[in-house]
């Protein structure tokens, strides 16, 4: 920018100077009423301020609104104080910065490295305000709000400092906006419009950096970077991988990890929403849109139980990218790379037509009549306790209640989700989930985690813990194999002996459960498939009961869930006759099920496979029907907490495909079992008989506490140690497993874990 | 009708951009008073899986600087360590070496790696047994310690930062070393013996002659006088004596009460 305006400016002044005063002929020519020349910016004081001799008494404005739904809380009266912005006093709490006084006065700053979530680093000084007897202008992220301060964000001063911390900015900023992924939702390039001048005054070489490889997701191109430092303290405070810094000095300052490192966090794609500049983009994503051309769909994520709020972006048919929205109760605006980056898995593998397994082995294309008539006909020809249905980790609650309600009607009531074992507990909602809930973490003062590793089961669960951990110096304990925690732990032992210690108080954790003030105890989903969970639980129960876990006013004892269908099964009550297992079925229906063991399934039976990826299952199955991804339809989820959420349509179906609800609501018919519901709205509430709960969206139905109800288990205990939950972070379920990205990463990051 | 007006805008156009061709090279090659890069290329005698550890006689040391901060802030002494352990490697620290600071002050090693790409005077590339640091900062800069420069450069047959063949010298610039009351001044950090026997030497008031005299010196194992090589003056008073303060100084004539 620089070089070109300092052309412009000279040729101006002197070249076109020349030509006016030497000739009358050229001056008429070329005088600024030919447009068709030259043109440029003139200034003139009139036009930037129209309305100032227009309008010689200013109206009192309207009253502030804070700047996005800013909050504020005085817990304590005499802790709150006054300040001025522009004029209008403000009330905010003591401790407040002068940035969130504006914020709080309606007043938007405009800010580089300030991150509300962020430590505060005060080095990007785009935040400048004047204060009334600051003999300079004062960034104001890091400056504490005194009570009477008066703060003025529009006057000359102000604007002038702003002015010129842009052009500094600016300075070793590149001129590849057109080429650059940020471009449209950069800040700086807002800012500049915004707060910059027309023009700058460096006539000096840009520098260059070197770009850095942080591994497959995130994208560098370090020449645009103005060193705000978000990623670095997004890494080490947030992430907990302390692998960037801000490496040399002066002009030479550049981010970096100085040896040759991949960002090895779960979160890691969070610092390209963080980077306010294109420095940091994602890789997936380069050159593929601009983020004007996208359509944005919020909705919510299912590669784990947390249901994470996201927006898909979408062009046309096409998943492009995977956003986080805010949602402060489950992941504040952060989500995993999981999330963000397995949309690829969309794309590739999907099941588009209805397909028969002929008697070559080959699957042939069908159409709908013809499949729906031979499922239906091999239903009818089965048993009805030889007919079992799974449903998968991706199901939503509607097409978990058709299939349970077909299989009802068939006469079957084998109908389970896979991960919940055998004889999962769904009568007490309370041992199921997470009661705690995931913002209750912040109060905790003690976590106790058996069986269970937060980081790879649910990274948005795990942030929480650590920014506790952060904040209140929790401490952490584990009982479960040796694993890669980003905090500080300890490690009490391996398996359910070291639990049974504790729960007959023979362990020296105890005495640390029991100087606990609010302690949380977190068993993981994974014990759910151990012949001795019962006992497990039990005696995590004691535990609980030992170290006042439960109380009327803290609910400490909670249980993670690994899937996002778990949570919804358990509360309509997908679960197992006691003698019911895959071995004697002889009508199989898997809903999406791809991590069931089909090995014991017998050669005879019949396997239908309803569901959007070919996965693991089609391998085994005998007709195919084809359904639509989570991306594609409207429905609902539970996560982990009992928080049921609605996913919203962002792209069309693939092929044929259908809702999983409806397809099995187009079976009953044609077996001959008519389920009664046409729409959404009637399968709603036919949920809303079984669950109501999962039809109160967004807020979380509180279990009762009834433990006592529970009989007391005292069975064998296993000495074998807890497993290893989640092998591979990157790759859960159909849709990761088909994700090139999601491929790319567990070749190169999983391996340095 | 144009041409007049369009080549004149031409000319005027082609003299704007040789304005800026010349001032492209000097912020080129203005910028090097680092030893190195600020990220790392592995290369055999600088990589992480160097073992590298303090002496037995550096980590009694490391125990008296720790015991200079708070234990719950080791992280203060990364300063002095890094200082230790340059000593150690002879000059310059690898990055298995920061590392080993890093464990010792028990943070991420990143950290220590920003504090090493930081300050100058940490190098991160080989240098000579004795780095010969001229300041080039303006007080010397006006009394000649370009010509100085050029002089150890010339003699030595090396570019700035380069180690001569033999390993002995190497050339760096660095910034105000506050001696500009001798200036020009040159500094020479002696690893030769080791973290024992390290000095940290100015020799102040040089002259071309006299630098390339203190470098063959150095050569030979000799120690030249530190401080000022100027026999006119004594440490940082004026040439041929006192020019002023002859005599007992005169009281201010206030606090001469008898006077008024």
């Amino acid at each position: 920018m620089g070089l070109g305006i300092r052309a412009l400016r000279a040729t101006r002044s002197s070249a076109l100077g020349r030509i006016y005063s030497t000739s009358p002929i050229y001056h008429r020519i070329l005088s600024p009423s030919s447009p068709s020349f030259f043109r440029w910016i003139v200034t003139t004081p009139e036009l930037q301020k129209p309305d100032a001799a227009a309008e010689p008494a200013p109206q009192p404005p309207p009253p502030p609104t804070p700047v996005g739904g800013a909050r504020v809380q005085i817990t304590k009266p005499e802790d709150a104080i006054e300040v001025f912005v522009d004029g209008f006093p403000v009330k905010i709490p003591k401790g407040m910065t002068v940035l969130q006084a504006c914020e709080v006065a309606g007043v938007d700053i405009p800010r580089f490295c300030y991150h509300s979530r962020l430590s505060i680093a005060g080095n990007c000084r785009m935040c400048l305000v004047e204060v009334e007897k600051s003999p300079k202008p004062v960034a104001s992220c890091a400056m504490p709000a005194l009570p009477g301060m008066k703060i003025k964000t529009d006057t000359p001063l102000a604007k002038k400092a702003r002015e010129g911390v842009m052009e500094f900015l600016l300075m070793n900023h590149p001129l590849d906006c057109p080429i650059c992924d940020q471009g449209g939702e950069c800040d700086l390039q807002d800012q500049s419009m915004a707060f910059g001048s027309d023009r700058g005054r460096f006539t000096e070489m840009k520098r260059s950096v070197v770009d850095k490889n942080l591994g497959p997701l995130v994208k560098t191109v370090m020449t645009r970077c103005i060193q705000c430092t978000r990623c670095v303290r997004f890494a080490s405070e947030i992430a907990g991988v302390q692998d960037l810094g801000m490496l040399g000095r002066g002009s030479g300052e550049e981010i970096g990890t100085y040896v040759e490192r991949l960002m090895t966090s779960e979160l890691s794609g969070n610092v390209i929403d963080i980077c306010p500049v294109g420095a940091l983009t994602s890789k997936p994503f380069a050159f593929k849109a601009r983020n004007w051309e996208l359509k944005g769909t919020e909705t919510i994520d299912v590669t784990d139980a947390v249901g994470s709020n996201i927006r898909i972006d979408s062009r046309g048919p096409e998943v492009m990218r995977v956003l986080p929205c805010l949602n402060e109760d489950i992941n504040e605006e952060w989500i995993s790379d999981k999330t963000r980056f397995c949309y690829d898995g969309l794309k590739r593998q999907r099941l588009s037509d209805p397909m028969i397994r002929g008697s070559d082995g080959q699957f042939r294309a069908v159409t709908w009549r013809d499949a729906l008539a031979v499922v239906a006909e091999a239903a009818h020809n089965t048993k009805p306790e030889e007919i079992v249905g799974i449903v998968g980790q991706l199901s939503d609650a509607e097409s978990m209640m058709a299939l349970k309600d077909f299989l009802n009607r068939m006469g079957s009531n084998n109908v389970w989700a896979e991960g919940n074992g055998v004889n999962p507990q769904a009568d007490l909602r309370s041992n199921f989930l997470l009661n705690t809930t995931i913002s209750g973490f912040g109060k905790a003062d003690l976590f106790l985690l058996v069986g269970s590793q937060p980081r790879v089961e649910a990274p948005m669960v795990n942030a929480r813990i650590r920014k506790t951990i952060r904040a209140t110096q929790a401490k952490v304990a584990y009982i479960g194999p040796a694993t890669d925690f980003n905090y500080d732990h300890q490690h009490l032992g391996t398996g359910a002996q070291t639990l049974i210690e504790i729960a007959e108080g023979r362990h020296p954790f105890c005495s640390s459960l029991l100087s606990a003030k609010n302690p949380v105890v977190i068993l993981g989903a994974g014990v759910f498939e151990r012949m001795d969970k019962d006992t497990i639980i039990s005696a995590v129960e004691t535990i609980a009961k030992y170290g006042k876990v439960m109380r009327p006013e803290w609910k400490g004892l909670n249980v993670l869930l690994l899937n996002a269908a778990q949570a919804a099964s358990l509360d309509l009550g997908l679960v197992p006759e006691a003698n019911s297992s895959i071995e004697t079925a002889k009508f199989l229906y898997l809903m999406g099920a791809d991590d069931v063991n089909l090995d014991k399934v017998p050669g005879d039976a019949f396997v239908v496979y309803q569901g959007h990826h070919g996965d693991k299952s089609v391998y085994r199955a005998n007709i195919i029907l084809p359904a639509s991804a989570f991306s594609e339809k409207e429905g609902i989820y539970e996560n982990t907490e009992g928080c049921a959420q609605s996913t919203s349509p962002a792209v069309p179906t693939v092929g044929d495909a259908r809702d999983d609800w409806k397809i099995i609501r187009a079976l009953s018919e044609v077996a001959g079992v008519y389920l009664p519901y046409d729409n959404l709205e009637a399968i709603r509430c036919r949920i809303r008989v079984v669950a109501p709960n999962l039809l109160q969206m967004d807020e979380k139905e509180a279990p009762t506490v009834s433990a006592a109800l529970k009989p007391e288990f005292t069975g064998k205990i296993s000495k074998s140690a807890f497993g290893t939950t989640v092998e591979n972070f990157y790759m859960t379920d159909a849709i990761t497993r088909a994700s090139k990205i999601m491929a790319q990463c567990s070749a190169t990051l999983s391996k340095r874990k | 009708m144009f041409s007049p007006a369009v080549g004149r805008l031409s000319r005027r156009l082609l003299e704007i951009r040789q304005l800026f061709a010349p001032s492209q090279v000097k912020s080129l090659s203005s910028r090097s008073f680092s030893t190195a890069l600020n990220y790392h290329i592995d290369s055999p005698d600088n990589n992480p899986d160097i073992p590298w550890d303090f002496t037995d006689a550096n980590k009694e040391r490391i125990k008296e600087i720790l015991s200079h901060y708070p234990s719950n802030y080791k992280q203060s002494a990364v300063i002095p360590l890094l200082d230790l352990a340059q000593q150690q490697q002879g000059g310059w620290l690898t990055v298995s070496a920061m590392n080993a600071v890093a464990k010792v002050v028990e943070v991420a090693p990143i950290r220590v790696y920003e504090v090493a790409t930081f300050y100058s005077m940490f190098n991160r590339t080989k240098v000579g047994k004795y780095h010969l640091l001229v300041c080039g900062t303006t007080p010397c800069m006006i009394r000649g310690s370009r010509e100085i420069e050029d002089a150890l450069l010339k003699h030595l047959g090396v570019k700035r930062n380069e180690v001569t063949k033999d390993g002995i010298f190497s050339v760096g610039e660095m910034e105000c070393m506050g001696c500009c009351v001798n200036a020009p001044m040159i500094t020479v950090a002696d690893y030769s013996k080791g973290s024992e026997g390290y000095t940290y030497n100015y020799y102040e008031d040089v002259t071309p002659k006299r630098v390339i005299e203190i470098v063959e010196m150095l050569r030979k194992g000799e120690a030249p006088s530190v401080g000022t090589q100027n026999p006119q003056r004594i440490k940082s008073g004026p040439e041929g004596g006192n020019t002023t303060l002859h005599g007992e100084p005169k009281p201010p004539p206030c606090r001469d009460l008898d006077a008024c």
